[in-house]
């Protein structure tokens, strides 16, 4: 018997009013692993994780964890165990970075001080930084209070938008090495949109690249890595 | 001149700086009108009278302008309905008493009602034009305004109804001072409902949420909020603030369809006074307000009862004049 994969899209389709984003992207992830999803700008990268996260209208089937998503809104898809960190990181600047933190579980009940050391293992830093405002962290600072505050929700399966916009290249191979570890040692999901394909492969086990918001290419990060032609007509490196 | 003071300090300090809204000069400014009422008070029993009744006109304001404060920043619109609302509220109370039941168990059982009237309103006929546009909501809530006038006149007609005083007409003396009993339980009860629902909003999930709901509606809903059920809420608690607003006025200006216009034009005054984003300014907006005119209506000759309202509006001119975001208005404070 083989494991369905934890995460499976099939022929989801997706418009902005007249604009058509998506035009049928089937797609899967396997509990436990990462998977990049690649593209020049406007190719349905962010569209097809905001069809996941139920964040822009959609047609087409999607199952997480072997339920069918149906109408429900982005709230419900976030009770199932799916964290969406997305495009301008979802950080709330006007609030602390506790209450941050405190949001992303917002779905559980009890204490939640197990998590919070959990946190602090991958983001040391935070611990004395619980009450400045959000919105006053650097831009890497943020990305990693999105991550934690991700983190904190316990999902099952990681949507990460662009998590190297704007950032020193320092920072995101810093960020990258904490995805990574998420992944390692919690077992977490991640499927993660990205401009920068060289690093994005280097991280994720398979990856798809996307076309006018079709599926153009999907194979395993090192063999799509090794392709010259591939990497020179897709990826552009 | 950043540049500056950064090439001169070195690097920025950002260790654990919450900003309160306040800046510098109106914490400055405030804390000597503080500092001028209590010595005023403590050289003249007159002045000690006008501040503490206008301390309490000022907190019916205040839980008014906060009524408005928390729907403008969930909603982003003024509910022009809020004082409609509220004197609908007091009229349930009326009833309530009517049947028999005691003030303070109508009081209650009234702040339960209003809850759910808040809520069913913004259910019922503010969420359908939410997302069409500001306008609409506006022309909904003054839709709300005429509807809600109109069937309270209906219903209980628009002659002027007493109910059971509060408090009674008790005068406590302290020294050469008379203080009315009215006015230190408007001010307990008006004080006390902000600090019940500031608790609520600082120190509970519940309210933690709400306020991401109303900062960043998508955002809140990635992490399991729901969003529109917070609004729904945000609406309720507004209500009850402006049931026990309405309650409060009522043994002054009694029961009339009309008892709180004018209280919501300086509720209005109050909130933009303070910022209209910030709670604690809308709160010390219609406090600074209450006072400022009770004194001026005792110490200056020819502000007599009619120039009361453009007293108000004038000082709002002056403090917008001299800082455009409000009292406690903030300019964003961001990275990117």
């Amino acid at each position: 018997m083989t494991a369905r994969p934890l995460l499976e899209l099939d022929h989801v389709t997706a418009r902005y009013g007249p604009v058509q984003a998506l035009h049928g992207i089937t797609l899967a992830a396997d509990e436990g692993e990462i998977v990049a999803v690649l593209g020049a700008n406007g190719a349905g990268k962010t569209t097809t994780l905001r069809a996941i996260s139920n964040t822009v209208r959609r047609d087409g089937e999607i199952r997480f964890a072997g339920r069918t998503l149906g109408r429900q809104g982005p709230e419900a898809v976030a009770r199932l165990g799916v964290a969406h960190v997305p495009e301008g990181r979802g950080t709330f600047a006007e609030l602390s970075v506790w209450e941050n933190l405190r949001l992303g579980a917002y779905t559980r009940r009890g204490a939640l001080k197990d998590d919070l050391s959990r946190v602090q293992r991958y983001f040391p830093w935070l611990e004395e930084r619980r009450s400045q405002q959000a919105g006053t962290l650097s831009g890497g600072e943020q990305q990693m209070l999105a991550l934690a505050r991700a983190f904190m929700q316990r999902p099952r399966l990681l949507l990460l938008d662009e998590p190297s916009l704007g950032l020193a290249p320092l920072l995101v191979t810093e960020i990258f090495r904490i995805v990574k570890d998420l992944n390692e040692q919690e077992g977490l999901t991640v499927l993660v949109v990205e401009q920068n394909a060289h690093l994005a492969l280097q991280l994720s086990r398979a990856a798809y690249v996307l076309e006018v918001g079709r599926v153009a290419l999907f194979g395993p990060s090192d063999e799509l890595q090794e392709h010259e032609s591939i990497r020179r007509s897709y990826l552009g490196y | 001149m950043v540049e500056l003071a950064r090439r001169l300090g070195g690097a920025p300090k950002r260790k654990s700086r919450v900003s309160t809204g306040i800046s510098l000069p109106v914490g400055l400014f405030l804390l000597a009108a503080a500092a001028f009422l209590v010595v005023g008070s403590a050289v003249s029993s007159i002045f000690a009278q006008q501040t503490v009744a206008g301390l309490a006109q000022g907190a019916i304001f205040g839980s008014l302008a906060l009524a408005l404060v928390l729907i403008y920043r969930a909603t982003e619109v003024i509910n022009f309905a809020q004082g409609e609302m509220a004197m609908a509220t007091t009229y349930i109370a009326y009833q309530l008493t009517l049947w028999g039941l005691s003030y303070w168990l109508a009081f209650f059982l009234t702040l339960g009602l209003a809850f759910v009237l808040g809520v069913v309103v913004q259910l019922l006929v503010i969420r359908p034009v939410q997302h069409k546009s500001v306008l609409a909501v506006v022309i909904v809530t003054i839709g709300l305004f005429i509807l809600i006038d109109g069937l309270v006149t209906w219903k209980w007609g628009a002659d002027l109804k007493f109910m059971p005083a509060p408090f009674g007409n008790t005068v406590y003396h302290v020294g050469q001072v008379a203080f009315s009993r009215q006015d230190v339980g408007t001010l307990l009860v008006s004080i006390l409902s902000v600090i019940l629902l500031w608790l609520l909003f600082q120190f509970t999930k519940l309210g933690l949420a709400m306020r991401a709901a109303a900062l960043r509606p998508a955002a809140a809903s990635l992490v399991g909020v729901r969003v529109n059920w917070m609004l729904a809420i945000g609406w309720g608690l507004a209500a009850v603030l402006g049931a026990v607003a309405g309650l409060m006025t009522e043994p002054t200006v009694f029961l009339q369809p009309t008892m709180m216009q004018a209280i919501l034009l300086y509720a209005f005054a109050a909130a933009v006074l303070g910022g209209l984003e910030s709670p604690a300014g809308a709160v010390v907006g219609g406090l600074a307000l209450g006072v400022f005119l009770n004194l001026v209506g005792q110490y200056v000759g020819f502000a007599t009862a009619e120039l009361r309202l453009p007293i108000a509006f004038a000082v709002l001119l002056v403090v917008l004049l001299l800082k455009p975001t409000g009292l406690f208005g903030r300019r964003q404070v961001r990275r990117v």
